[in-house]
């Protein structure tokens, strides 16, 4: 199995030159190519018009957003003179509401580890290879992040990008029918966010002496049951120890 | 002279051929779809941001209320994306069950869609029938999880608890006495397994019963041959999957292209239809429950002889025993972590996919190294079907929307999430 994904790989890197792909990662579960917006439509086609590729099918397409990449709310291995950390601070989304939402800058220079905010992540298949393959795009910009439209390439990502645009705020460029499509006719802001409050904005209930249907702020107060931690764990470098050694033998 | 207009129609989301809360703007010209444009997100509850502040073992029970009638296919694909990214090995004992249990989820399904797509194409008694014999499909989740829907029964690394080799009994009631009584408990005397033996030695000629009802009924013939027709190119293109891509005639199937828990070792075909319309796709779906039926069967056979684990015994993902909690120092630390804390995924992505009675049903997580999700996102069948509601229903009558509606199999649940 993993000797035919790296022979994909090779055809990968055969195919598209360098300029037209970002990256070329052989994740544990399939391949994943990275590629920049102006390319994203031709490599796009490519994967699926080329008979060695074959994808003739997007079986996903959903956006991401990388702010608070790899933060935790709980430092379990330091302690400062006052103790131990107490897990009840963080930027978590259950930790705010509406008005306290923190008015962030994504750090492009590797706070976060990736090159930028908003990305749009595809999986296709191809049933001819019984192949997967998962596609990336970062977006350009961070406050007004727009992508190509993959519709005309495949028509199943329509719904997708509204769903992403309704979420995340991705802009798809070319899309025929960018409308929001899960939220509520008139919603404001952009769900999905990492800084869009868990609880949300508003709630919606029906009012009697109004006779109408009426918006006001919700009531709920943000509270968070388990805090976010991330552990070193010594087994997962035993494993990866023993990765790295298999690729050097 | 007054001039003419197309009408414009307003379906659902409160009607009952909307399955659920499907809000349809409909143009007409006369009683032919000129435009149709779906509204969406009524029950839009944001599963996949809740699950993303949540350790990951307390997001299965969102799972099971996606697509709230095939519960434990959706735990599926969570579990092994997790499974997946932590680089874990299921027991045999663990796939077959989760095999069996697919397919009965399976089968509850399409019990579940023959019931409500013949009701809404005016066939009242099979909805009747198709509830008898879910009836003994929930009992069977009943027995294992608890619960009769929201099961919660599979986890990262197995399931949560072996077959139970009693079933309950039925209890008399003013209602259910005597004969009934006996009857009712007839089945019940045994093990699960055997309860499901019983089931599936019933079941084929419950099917027959259907078919006689609608395989060759000539309104049934009416109102689904040559409605909703779509070719094998534009399935593909549309991103359809499951049953309504073998309909058009694509022999897809990921239990066969690339086998998860069990598939590998259990024998079963692949029906698929020939002309892509709504007829195709009930013949489709009528054989599913067949194979399912003898998917069920190989797997009984297999459980009865191969007691084992069900699953890992890696502490840090799956509690450890009662006993050895409560007498292992270690044993109790791990419980606590494990059910306070959860435990910690490595860093990277996954997308696992399983054949989900209504297609491919995948999930996609994103860990960062932490107890919670970075990203989850949930590739649900119904919602790329309906997309392409307007291509299925354009120039077709008012009334074949419902025959539309009803092949594509769509739950609300799973397309809003």
């Amino acid at each position: 199995m993993a000797k035919q994904k790296s022979q994909f790989v090779s055809q990968l890197e055969a195919f598209f030159s360098a300029d037209r792909l970002v990256s070329i990662t052989d994740t544990s579960d399939m391949v994943t190519l990275e590629i920049s917006p102006e390319h994203w439509l031709d490599v796009a086609r490519d994967l699926r018009d080329q008979d060695e590729f074959s994808f003739t099918q997007l079986s996903d397409l959903c956006g991401m957003d990388y702010l608070s990449w790899g933060q935790s709310e709980w430092a379990t291995d330091t302690a400062s003179n006052r103790g131990f950390s107490r897990a009840v601070s963080g930027e978590g989304a259950g930790r705010f509401d509406w008005s306290q939402r923190p008015q962030v800058v994504f750090d492009r220079d590797n706070e976060y580890g990736h090159p930028g905010r908003f990305a749009v992540v595809v999986h296709l298949i191809s049933m001819e290879h019984n192949r997967r393959i998962r596609i990336r795009c970062f977006a350009a910009d961070d406050v007004m992040p727009i992508i190509p439209s993959l519709v005309d390439t495949w028509n199943s990502a329509n719904w997708y990008e509204r769903e992403a645009f309704d979420l995340f705020g991705i802009a798809f460029e070319g899309h025929p029918d960018l409308r929001r499509i899960l939220t509520d006719y008139g919603f404001v802001g952009h769900p999905f966010r990492k800084d869009f409050p868990l609880i949300g904005n508003v709630t919606v209930r029906y009012d009697e002496s109004q006779g109408r249907v009426v918006y006001e702020p919700v009531e709920i107060e943000p509270r968070v049951l388990v805090p976010r931690v991330i552990r070193d764990d010594s087994r997962q470098h035993a494993l990866a120890d023993e990765a790295t050694e298999d690729g050097n033998s | 002279m007054s001039k003419m207009h197309n009408y414009t129609l307003n379906f659902g989301p409160q009607h009952p051929a909307a399955h659920g809360v499907l809000r349809l703007i409909l143009e007409l010209e006369g009683e032919i779809i000129v435009r149709a444009d779906p509204h969406i997100g009524l029950l839009h509850r944001g599963t996949e941001k809740l699950a993303e502040s949540k350790p990951y073992n307390q997001s299965i029970g969102y799972m099971d209320r996606l697509d709230y009638v095939s519960m434990m296919c959706n735990e599926h694909a969570y579990v092994m994306a997790i499974e997946n990214l932590l680089g874990l090995d299921i027991p045999i004992r663990a796939k077959f069950i989760r095999t069996l249990f697919d397919e009965v989820t399976r089968i509850l399904n399409h019990l579940m869609w023959i019931g409500t797509h013949g009701l809404d194409l005016g066939a009242m008694t099979l909805f009747l029938y198709a509830f008898r014999e879910r009836e003994y499909l929930m009992d069977a989740y009943e027995a294992v999880s608890g619960a009769r829907m929201h099961a919660t029964y599979y986890r990262p690394g197995g399931v949560y608890r072996d077959l139970p080799d009693e079933m309950t009994q039925v209890k008399e009631t003013r209602w259910t006495k005597g004969k009934d009584l006996t009857r009712l408990n007839a089945w019940r005397q045994g093990s699960l397994l055997d309860f499901l033996e019983e089931f599936i030695n019933d079941f084929p000629s419950r099917i027959d019963e259907y078919e006689t009802l609608l395989t060759n009924n000539r309104i049934w013939k009416q109102r689904t041959v040559g409605i909703g027709v779509v070719s094998p190119d534009r399935a593909l293109q549309l991103g359809f999957t499951g049953p309504m891509l073998r309909g058009s005639g694509i022999a897809w199937d990921l239990r066969k292209k690339q086998p998860y828990a069990a598939y590998d070792k259990v024998k079963f075909s692949v029906p698929i239809g020939k002309n892509g319309d709504c007829y195709d796709r009930y013949l489709v779906r009528m054989e599913e429950m067949r194979q399912s039926n003898e998917i069920i069967r190989q797997c009984i056979t297999w459980l009865r002889e191969n007691p084992g684990p069900v699953i890992t015994g890696d502490q840090k993902v799956a509690p450890p025993s009662r006993t050895a909690m409560k007498e292992d120092m270690e044993s109790m630390i791990h419980h606590f972590k494990l059910f306070t804390e959860g435990y910690c995924v490595p860093a990277g992505e996954s997308y696992a996919a399983v054949e989900h009675p209504k297609g491919e049903f995948g999930c996609y997580l994103v860990s960062d190294g932490a107890n919670k999700p970075f990203r989850t996102h949930l590739r649900a069948a119904g919602f790329v079907h309906l997309s392409a509601m307007e291509e299925m229903v354009k120039g077709h009558m008012l009334a074949d929307v419902v025959a539309v509606i009803g092949t594509q199999d769509i739950v609300f649940g799973e397309i809003d999430r």
